[in-house]
């Protein structure tokens, strides 16, 4: 089986507010997808709904085949997800706190362990591994994040502004896990940040108002001009249309 | 691909989420204080306004009676953290995108806070020893009350979660908590009784008068191990739980 992530007519209102209107694309195993746009545009509303967190007004999710309205267990078995800001129980500490996901996740024993130490091992964590998480500085929080999503090795990842708030250091760091991880999975990750798409993705969905505006490999993208204008330019463009509407 | 989990059965899912919540009563100073207070004010309550020595009788009345109104405030303060806190901090999202289905999620979070009160509840054992030493009291009814109480104070909690379920802010739950427990306590008082007398028919004040807290609790507090008192508050604790599970899945986008 091959990872693949479809989304079709995503819909999600709050009330009159169309905060997602209409999403529809598919994200193939290999891929690293993008999900650029202005604050407010969309992005983490259509992760959370993705991960099966929020309820889509209209519209259909399928993870690998599993369709996560109907069925929603064996889809979210399949992904690991970073939530915006990194929320974990600060109450404890990074090993119990991916013990208890590795548990919730089903796995026991000897295996439940080796999760955890491999999870810890990819992102670093060992010096802090026994601190209070609430005590920890935000990029180890974040790595504790990363490590939740990563730990049962999931065909699909989505993780909501993985560099935010992290050092250049970090930054890095994250980037390269994303990449050595990219070749057997389906990846989706937001950022505001540009030259990230750049860095890390294989593909770009600017996203605006609830809508895609643009979708594209990075290379494409380049070759419009600097990425800060063509944002400029994709986003208010959309703007002026939903205002004269 | 991601290795197969080996157990993701229902009852093993929510005993992780229930290993996870008990323990985070532990690792803070909630446990130690909340018990702390319990059994300060149970034994104010006891010995000053229940005059457990002066009645001179070997039983555990004046201990038992007063449980309902220890519970009106206490237990609301434990169960106000159970949702509005995930809620405010955000872990509500990774507790729900886990494959973990939202009775396991409800239940274990529930019977944590009712393990925890029940392990406070236990820590009241020396008056039970004291009670022994002193005289020769029905052990039975003392049995039955603690059954009582347990099944009360599990009552107050599947109120609060729901409630909590409902806010971020913790004061706000917290207070409307109190007042809803309140009113099942009051229901079953002469004086609010006597308010709805005479202009309601006998059918309905029965009913008022048998949704109290009160009446079932103190059957049970008399030692009559009753199955309706015990399915009263069963169902009850079911009804809020379910209400809480619906509450958490409309406001959990908020």
């Amino acid at each position: 089986m091959t990872a693949k992530i479809e989304i079709r007519d995503l819909s999600k209102h709050f009330g009159d507010l169309k905060a997602v209107d209409g999403i529809s694309f598919a994200v193939e195993q290999g891929e690293v997808l993008g999900f650029l746009g202005p604050n407010g545009a969309g992005k983490s509303t259509t992760m959370k709904m993705v991960t099966g967190f929020l309820p889509p007004t209209a519209g259909a999710i399928s993870v690998c085949g599993h369709d996560m309205l109907a069925d929603p267990l064996p889809a979210k078995r399949l992904i690991g997800y970073l939530p915006e800001g990194a929320p974990a129980y600060p109450d404890m500490t990074p090993a119990e706190f991916l013990d208890f996901v590795a548990g919730a996740r089903g796995f026991r024993g000897a295996a439940r362990q080796a999760c955890v130490d491999q999870a810890v091992d990819r992102v670093n964590l060992d010096e802090v591994l026994h601190q209070r998480i609430e005590t920890l500085s935000k990029g180890f929080k974040r790595r504790v994040g990363l490590a939740q999503a990563i730990l049962h090795d999931p065909p699909v990842l989505i993780l909501d502004e993985p560099t935010d708030g992290l050092d250049p250091n970090q930054k890095h760091e994250v980037r390269e896990l994303i990449r050595g991880m990219a070749a057997g999975k389906v990846i989706i990750l937001s950022t505001h940040i540009l030259e990230e798409v750049a860095a890390v993705c294989t593909r770009a969905i600017i996203i605006d108002r609830g809508h895609v505006v643009l979708d594209e490999t990075p290379a494409a993208l380049a070759a419009r001009g600097r990425l800060d204008d063509v944002f400029r330019e994709v986003t208010s463009r959309d703007t002026r249309a939903g205002a004269s509407a | 691909m991601s290795t197969a989990p080996l157990a993701t059965g229902f009852l093993s899912v929510t005993g992780v989420l229930f290993r996870r919540e008990l323990k985070s009563y532990f690792a803070t100073p909630v446990a130690f204080v909340f018990t702390f207070i319990f059994l300060f004010l149970a034994g104010i309550f006891t010995f000053y306004l229940g005059g457990f020595f002066e009645r001179g009788q070997a039983d555990l009345q004046p201990f038992f009676a007063y449980h309902p109104y220890l519970y009106l405030f206490l237990i609301p303060a434990i169960a106000m953290r159970l949702w509005s806190e995930e809620r405010k901090s955000g872990t509500i999202e990774l507790l729900l995108t886990l494959p973990v289905s939202m009775s396991a999620a409800v239940l274990g979070k529930f019977l944590a806070a009712w393990c925890f009160t029940a392990i406070v509840l236990a820590c009241t054992f020396p008056i039970w020893i004291t009670v022994n030493v002193l005289g020769s009291p029905d052990n039975g009814v003392i049995v039955a009350s603690y059954l009582g109480s347990l099944l009360m104070a599990g009552t107050f909690l599947a109120i609060g979660a729901c409630v909590s379920a409902l806010t971020k802010n913790q004061v706000i739950a917290f207070v409307v908590s109190v007042v809803v427990c309140f009113l099942f306590i009051v229901a079953g008082l002469p004086v609010v009784l006597g308010f709805f007398e005479g202009w309601v028919s006998q059918d309905v004040l029965d009913i008022i008068a048998m949704s109290s807290f009160l009446t079932h609790y103190e059957a049970l507090v008399r030692g009559v191990v009753d199955v309706r008192n015990v399915l009263y508050f069963l169902s009850l604790m079911a009804f809020w739980l379910v209400a809480g599970a619906v509450a958490i899945d409309t406001k959990k986008a908020a």
